[in-house]
């Protein structure tokens, strides 16, 4: 089987999980779920770092490493610092004082 | 040996980010989602860093400083208001990082043509046309361009004919060697029908707009996977592009719209044309004082926050009010209708800030059975998602979206500025009925009022 074959089969069974973990999430949390997911695509820092990390890389490829690099990081620290935000501030009721 | 540990970590990293949606399921499990999935990252990252080809340190440290020392500060420092901002610049940078991928991999010039070249193409467009599309929901959003739609004649004809231009190219770099102008030309058509597909839509689509994009950022992730043969990439843009994808089928449906028509109806300047026809009709209104006294000889309060609420920062009011009315033994809960706000879940999100209990926000489809036992609905900020036109009047632009019935409560309270069309600029029946008391006014400075008559 060839590599982007193989590729395919994790695309399409990783975006069936993601629907059916996705559909489960409660309302309240869109928000932060949309920010979560936000901060995973950000996964796109591990392409930044091989591009801009190989031993014989260009000069337009270190810089335009660098910028994604930069770029891919302020999306994962911003994504998961507001995420993790938002989730402190969602609280039970608490015990009724009386 | 560092060979061999590197697919462990990769592997585990995967892990972490299905568990981390995984966990998001439930409030009480979310914190411990965003732990995981940060771990996932990291570990992301380090596997990354530790692999054999990459061998020069010095930029890439330095660019990890420099994002975290910008990153980290937007997220503590935005105001919870601005979250639907603060994620589409997120997005933008994300899919910015992801398109410069791109650019970087094909003028390397080692991706064969066919499928590899394919998903390069792909990358590319996602990247490009989602950078400069969240860029101009951000911009709508803060309110540095109008949040109108803005429409011309032949708007549609001109953007679709510019995503087939970068299609046909992108066709082009696929099957041959294309001429050193392809890719440029590639990039300029991406990002200008990103700016196309946004201008034309308002506010109140930001919601599925926003979610779109993020499927988008997702599916580019993923199409680098392909590039670069990199199956971690491929799993995590894949659950962002599934996640992002049925957050706008929901927001889709809570509109009774199709994507379609959410990209390219520009919904808000067809419906004014009719509202102008609307005859003036009385409402009563009613002050403070007496919203207060309702409130107060009511059982059962339900409160429908909207946009106006956001806007007006009255969220915090609101908790007190909330506090005031359940000291007196009224029940009061709050619906939150799917699109109300400018992202997913915006409402529930402002709410939470201000310290209402999340088991106290009811959906809509949970909690419209209630309206008819209720005493009084009491809605503030809110207006398209009450009209209950989309219920009876067939020739409404709205008709079929699902709404709050806050019609069939006994009493229904509505604190607005001004009599003013909301967002689909249509006339709301529910402000002309019998039972219906009309509050103008800053919803922050009403609910104060409110607050006040009832001590």
């Amino acid at each position: 089987m060839q590599s982007y074959e193989f590729g395919l089969y994790v695309f399409m069974l990783a975006a069936f999980l993601g629907f059916e973990l996705v559909k489960r999430v409660s309302p309240l949390l869109h928000t932060p779920l949309m920010s979560l997911s936000n901060a995973i695509s950000a996964i796109a820092v591990v392409g930044a770092i091989l591009i801009s990390g190989e031993k014989d890389a260009s000069t337009l490829q270190r810089i335009l490493g660098f910028i994604a690099v930069v770029c891919a990081t302020l999306n994962v620290v911003a994504g998961y610092l507001i995420t993790d935000r938002m989730l402190k501030m969602f609280r039970k009721r608490e015990p009724e004082k009386k | 040996m560092i060979e061999n540990v590197l697919p462990a970590i990769y592997l585990l990293a995967s892990v972490g980010f299905i568990l981390a949606v995984k966990w998001m399921n439930n409030p009480a499990t979310a914190r411990r989602g965003v732990i995981i999935g940060e771990i996932g990252m990291l570990l992301a990252v380090i596997g990354t860093l530790l692999r054999p080809e990459v061998v020069e340190y010095r930029w890439i440290l330095v660019g990890l400083a420099i994002g975290s020392a910008i990153g980290a500060p937007l997220a503590y420092l935005m105001p919870m208001t601005a979250v639907p901002q603060l994620t589409a610049l997120s997005h933008a940078f994300g899919a910015l990082a992801s398109a410069l991928i791109g650019t970087a991999e094909f003028y390397k010039g080692e991706i064969p043509l066919g499928f590899p070249m394919g998903a390069l193409v792909l990358e590319s467009l996602l990247g490009f046309l989602t950078t400069t599309a969240s860029i101009i929901a951000f911009a709508k959003l803060q309110e540095l361009m109008p949040t109108r739609p803005m429409t011309y004649k032949g708007q549609n004809v001109v953007s679709l004919s510019m995503l087939t231009a970068a299609i046909v190219i992108g066709g082009w770099m696929v099957a041959a060697p294309a001429p050193t102008w392809a890719f440029p030309a590639f990039i300029a058509l991406s990002m200008g029908f990103g700016i196309m597909l946004v201008i034309p839509i308002g506010g109140a689509d930001m919601p599925t707009v926003i979610a779109l994009l993020n499927s988008y950022a997702g599916v580019a992730a993923a199409a680098m996977g392909f590039v670069l043969n990199n199956r971690l990439l491929i799993i995590a843009g894949a659950l962002n592009g599934s996640a992002g994808l049925i957050l706008s089928i929901i927001m889709c449906k809570a509109m009774n719209r199709s994507f379609t028509n959410v990209l390219f109806g520009a919904f808000g300047q067809l419906a004014t044309a009719v509202a102008g026809t609307a005859a003036q009709r009385p409402v009563r209104s009613a002050t403070p004082d007496e919203a207060a006294s309702i409130l107060d000889s009511a059982r059962t309060v339900i409160v429908i926050p909207g946009y106006g609420m956001a806007v007006a920062q009255a969220q915090h009011k609101i908790r007190e009010l909330y506090d005031a009315l359940s000291k007196r033994g009224i029940d009061v809960r709050f619906a939150i209708h799917p699109v109300a706000g400018r992202m997913p879940g915006h409402m529930n999100v402002l709410l939470a800030e201000a310290d209402i209990p999340y088991d106290r926000l009811i959906e809509m489809d949970e909690i419209n059975g209630d309206f008819p036992q209720t005493d009084v609905a009491l809605i503030i900020g809110a207006n398209d998602v009450t009209n209950p036109a989309a219920r009876t009047d067939h020739s409404s632009p709205i008709f079929g979206m699902p709404i709050l019935e806050a019609h069939k409560a006994r009493t229904v309270l509505v604190v607005k500025r001004s009599m003013a069309a909301g967002y689909a600029g249509l006339d709301n029946d529910l402000f002309y009925l019998d039972k219906t008391m009309m509050i103008f006014g800053d919803a922050k400075k009403v609910v104060e009022d409110i607050i006040k008559a009832l001590h």
